[in-house]
């Protein structure tokens, strides 16, 4: 076990290495100049030299990148170029609510897809499974800005129950995570409806109605227990989807998380918030998928680690 | 494909297959209606010149109201009209062509990479597979859609550019199905058999490891339309897509959201298009992975 986890952290850190290289070729390849855009249209020539040769853009590709890699190491992220601050600080200002959104989705698919797996295996080929896996293949094929405007639509502007956006209460909250957890219940439905019907179909289950259980204990005593936890081992993996998911969501809402700020930096060609925002999000993703593979042994031992 | 689970290498008649599989497909009630909104919006991407009403593209004043807005469905134009008075119905329908055709470009690509990596990682292995691999993961942990905005962002967006970005996230989900089963089949006996007969790398992989990996391809590339439509749509609908004025889904709703509280119906009808179109792809794709994998019989 711990060979295999310091195997794994190194391969992390690689995978970390490797996407600071590509997304600087990238982002060096972009063609509007960052110079251009903090001089302004009016700027002359001469200034927007003397801005790229502050900015070391005159500098060999390399050299860049090793300056950057360099800092990164030692926690430094670099200043943005349009906003007077530190990457890192702009960052830190926007997680906590790119945090919270993503705790409160995680919460929404979790409710939303665990109960609809749970029915739909128990009244298996039945009407009723037949309804919620169409919704859940539905929820897999929606777009996030679709669901996120036609929830504005009938539950802000309509009925007027929500915010229409922005960000600092308890209703705000609501409806973009349900719009980003609506994905995920598509697929934490179909996951609990196939391990419920797995481990209705063990012997343990047979053994619990053989000494006489009733069926509603067993159900929830025995089978759920069992049938959740691969699902919940799958937490991690969600993060990818997040992490895409919140760039959408967060302009259709006007939630002010690192979602919001990654749009912002992209339009504006903000080269430094576009790097720091990505490799936040691709540790989030790396660190999910550790994590995955990390739980999944202690939750079931045949899953071996080599 | 049963057959090619035991020992016999070759596979029955394709045309006799594919009609089987086709039956099997409209056997079944959700891939049925799959199929029918694909054969209907594939007849639509054809035959648009004929079945649009308005010219899509003309900003038409009787398409406006007296003070300017746009019309609700309903007369002369069947869903309404958008904010420059371009009539609806024949904007998603011209939009149809722009899904598809992204849909079809960009999975095609993604295929064609997928498998490669997959296959030429699976069946060489050692340090092609450790390399390529590699590779594969690093994309995994790329958040896939600030990729394609940045993607997308670096070069002017066309058609073909859209594609291409969608392709670059989209392949690598396909190449590791393709590279884990390549493995596997690569050190199955009648693979070793044409090695050590002296058969070419090229006829081993196209004559005896394709046709084994071909229902795979066919299970993932099916759903695998159903994810690019909707990263067209996203990219799109955040401006970095497909650019106006040629329609479609995701831009129409990007070029009237403002208005989404007066005029829903300019966001109702294409987010409807997309996951319908999305919809019948998974469904269709879905049935596929049942009828073309026996493992899975009677899982579901």
């Amino acid at each position: 076990m711990q060979s295999y986890l310091i195997r794994r952290l190194l391969e992390s850190a690689l995978i970390l290495l490797g996407i600071t290289l590509v997304t600087f070729i990238l982002l060096y390849l972009v063609p509007a100049d960052p110079a251009r855009q903090i001089a302004g249209r009016s700027a002359t020539v001469e200034t927007v030299q003397n801005i790229r040769d502050q900015l070391g853009l005159n500098d060999p590709f390399f050299a860049q990148y090793w300056r950057y890699l360099t800092s990164l190491l030692q926690g430094d992220m670099g200043r943005s170029y349009l906003q007077r601050a530190e990457v890192s600080e702009l960052i830190a200002s926007r997680l906590p609510a790119s945090l919270l959104l993503m705790v409160a989705a995680i919460a929404t698919e979790l409710m939303m897809g665990l109960t609809i797996g749970i029915v739909a295996a128990l009244r298996r080929n039945r009407p009723a499974d037949h309804g919620l896996m169409i919704f859940s293949f539905v929820s897999i094929s929606a777009p996030q800005f679709v669901i996120g405007i036609l929830l504005l639509y009938v539950f802000a502007v309509q009925l007027g129950w929500f915010p229409i956006g922005g960000y600092g209460s308890f209703a705000h909250v609501v409806l973009p995570a349900v719009t980003l957890g609506f994905l995920g219940a598509g697929w934490y439905s179909r996951m609990m409806r196939s391990s419920m019907i797995d481990v209705l179909g063990q012997d343990f289950v047979r053994t619990a109605q053989a000494k006489g259980l009733g069926r509603a204990r067993i159900i929830l005593r025995h089978v759920i227990p069992n049938a959740i936890l691969p699902i919940i081992a799958m937490i991690g993996i969600d993060i990818g989807l997040f992490m895409s998911g919140i760039v959408v969501v967060e302009s259709v809402f006007g939630w002010p998380g690192i979602g919001q700020l990654a749009w912002q930096a992209i339009q504006r060609v903000d080269i430094p918030v576009i790097m720091g925002v990505t490799m936040v999000s691709a540790t989030a993703i790396v660190l999910g998928n550790l994590l995955a593979d990390l739980v999944a042994p202690m939750i079931d031992p045949r899953i071996k680690t080599k | 494909m049963s057959a090619t689970r035991t020992s016999d290498t070759r596979l029955p008649p394709r045309a006799g297959r594919t009609a089987g599989v086709i039956r099997a497909l409209l056997s079944r009630p959700r891939s049925a209606f799959g199929l029918a909104v694909i054969v209907l919006m594939v007849g639509a991407a054809l035959f648009a010149p004929w079945i649009m009403p308005h010219d899509p593209f003309e900003q038409s004043f009787d398409g406006l109201s007296m003070v300017g807005a746009p019309l609700p469905p309903g007369g002369e134009f069947p869903l309404g009209t958008d904010l420059l008075g371009r009539d609806l119905f024949s904007r998603l329908i011209l939009g149809t062509r722009t899904s598809l055709i992204i849909g079809v470009l960009a999975n095609g690509i993604a295929i064609l990479l997928g498998a490669g990596v997959g296959i030429a990682a699976g069946y060489f292995g050692g340090w092609v597979a450790a390399i390529l691999m590699r590779f594969t993961d690093l994309m995994m942990a790329f958040p896939a859609l600030l990729l394609a905005i940045v993607l997308a962002a670096i070069f002017q967006p066309s058609l073909l550019i859209v594609a291409l970005v969608i392709a670059m996230v989209n392949w690598v989900q396909m190449a590791r199905v393709i590279y884990t089963e390549t493995r596997s089949l690569a050190e199955r006996d009648f693979i070793q058999v044409q090695r050590a007969l002296g058969a070419g790398h090229l006829r081993i992989l196209l004559r005896h490891l394709l046709p084994h990996l071909l229902s795979s391809i066919v299970v993932f590339g099916t759903l695998g339309i159903s994810t690019t439509v909707l990263l067209e749509a996203t990219l799109s609908f955040l401006g970095v897509g497909v650019q106006p004025p040629t329609p479609s889904w995701g831009n129409i709703i990007f070029e009237n959201q403002t208005y989404f509280s007066t005029a829903p119906w300019l966001v109702f009808f294409p987010g409807a298009a997309i996951v319908l179109l999305a919809l019948a792809f998974n469904l269709v794709g879905d049935a596929l992975r049942d009828i073309l994998d026996p493992t899975l019989k009677g899982r579901h």
